[in-house]
């Protein structure tokens, strides 16, 4: 456990001595959702029909950013082979480095969903699911990432490989995250859906890690 | 303590070794040397537990190592060819993250490398010497019985160099073993030669 919250407080404090990363990432959020408007044009039903699934896709797609470098970046100093040898077991440190995107690049993003909702004109009773939706959606792209970024280490044109291999994985989480959105939005229960978003959740935690975790160790 | 049987090691097609056997005893140190590309770096990552034998088994007092290669781990501190610093962190914040792996102290460990006068600056600063320093640093927080070492030496000056030598010294007095690659001569008295 003392080794797991002293990788999680590595991973924390390089990203806060790189806000860059962070950033980049909730601006390339807002920014594809600011496209919508000029794309589909400011007719405010379209848009509030259209803003659930771009709002989502948007989320996903930013917090792929970051993942190509999640262990690129310690394969190439040597870190990870140290971390191999931290005696954490390897699907242990996976799950860290999972955490650790989330916080880092999931948690901000949320912090900007009122604005990304209020350019796709959601309804404003929609935006307290929609923070909901997109928190559990971010932290599945997180462990699915994860594991996509540990199988696609050390590949050729990984950067290239993880969002083919990690993106079919999230659509699960896209159809009902968006779906919750909509539902709040209509003025129905989008409890379900966020179940159904939270088991998704609930049976990636363990499993990601895992599947990281050997792939780290055939690395 | 420490022994290898028939170990072979393939990369792709090609074979990097085969039939390699040896043993370490507490205490004991082991020179790998050979041409480039020989494996001696392979076979530091091989007995770290990072890499799989193709052939050939890996045995701690006894025990195979790749039946639970996490305790294999927690015994030993490997220094690879990369110093594993990260720039943008202090020098006291960079040993510190493996203190709190492995436990020890961050002060002493970096006055025995001769960068308690640096411990506050970032790492992107230090010379590629003191970063490999500071990659030393971490041999000296907490007692471990194998240190595996590729190439320590490189870019070291005469100075660090000797006091690698006391590290070393003291460490094998303590019953450690070492394991280490080097083209350079390294301050390791009667270690048994491994050539590949």
């Amino acid at each position: 456990m003392r080794a797991f919250t002293a990788v999680l407080s590595r991973e924390l404090r390089l990203a806060l001595r790189h806000p860059a990363d962070t950033l980049a990432a909730v601006l390339f959020f807002v920014l594809v959702c600011a496209l919508f408007p000029f794309g589909v044009g400011p007719a405010p039903e379209l848009l509030g029909r259209l803003a659930p699934g771009a709002m989502l896709a948007a989320a996903l797609l930013a917090a792929l950013l970051p993942l190509d470098r999640l262990f690129g970046a310690e394969a190439e100093d040597g870190s990870l082979d140290q971390l191999l040898l931290s005696g954490l077991p390897p699907a242990a440190l996976a799950a860290a480095k999972a955490l650790g995107h989330w916080l880092t690049t999931g948690l901000p993003l949320l912090l900007a969903t009122p604005v990304a909702a209020a350019m796709l004109n959601l309804p404003v009773e929609a935006w307290a699911a929609a923070t909901v939706a997109l928190a559990l959606a971010t932290a599945i792209l997180s462990l699915f990432g994860t594991a996509g970024a540990a199988l696609t280490l050390g590949a050729r044109r990984g950067g290239v490989l993880l969002p083919l291999l990690v993106l079919p994985l999230s659509i699960p989480a896209i159809i009902f995250g968006a779906a919750a959105i909509e539902a709040a939005a209509t003025g129905l229960e989008p409890r379900p859906y966020l179940l159904l978003l939270a088991a998704l959740l609930a049976l990636a935690a363990p499993l990601a890690p895992l599947a990281a975790g050997a792939a780290l160790r055939a690395e | 303590m420490l022994e290898g049987r028939d170990l072979a090691c393939w990369r792709g097609e090609r074979p990097v070794f085969a039939g390699l056997s040896f043993t370490l005893a507490p205490g004991g140190a082991t020179l790998l040397t050979g041409a480039n590309g020989a494996g001696k770096s392979t076979l530091l990552r091989l007995v770290a537990g990072l890499l799989p034998a193709a052939e050939g088994a890996l045995l701690w007092a006894g025990e195979d190592v790749a039946a639970d290669r996490t305790a294999h781990a927690r015994r030993l501190r490997d220094l690879g060819h990369g110093d594993a610093l990260k720039p943008s962190l202090t020098v006291a914040e960079n040993l510190g993250f493996y203190a709190r792996l492995w436990g020890g102290e961050v002060a002493p460990a970096l006055a025995s490398v001769g960068l308690a006068d640096l411990a506050d600056l970032p790492a992107r600063v230090l010379s590629s010497g003191q970063k490999r320093r500071l990659a030393l640093a971490r041999l000296a927080l907490t007692p471990a019985a194998l240190w595996l070492l590729d190439e320590p030496t490189v870019g070291l000056d005469a100075a660090s160099v000797e006091r690698l030598g006391a590290l070393l010294a003291a460490h094998r007095a303590a019953s450690g073993a070492v394991m280490a690659a080097t083209h350079l001569p390294l301050p390791l008295p009667d270690a048994r030669e491994l050539r590949l």
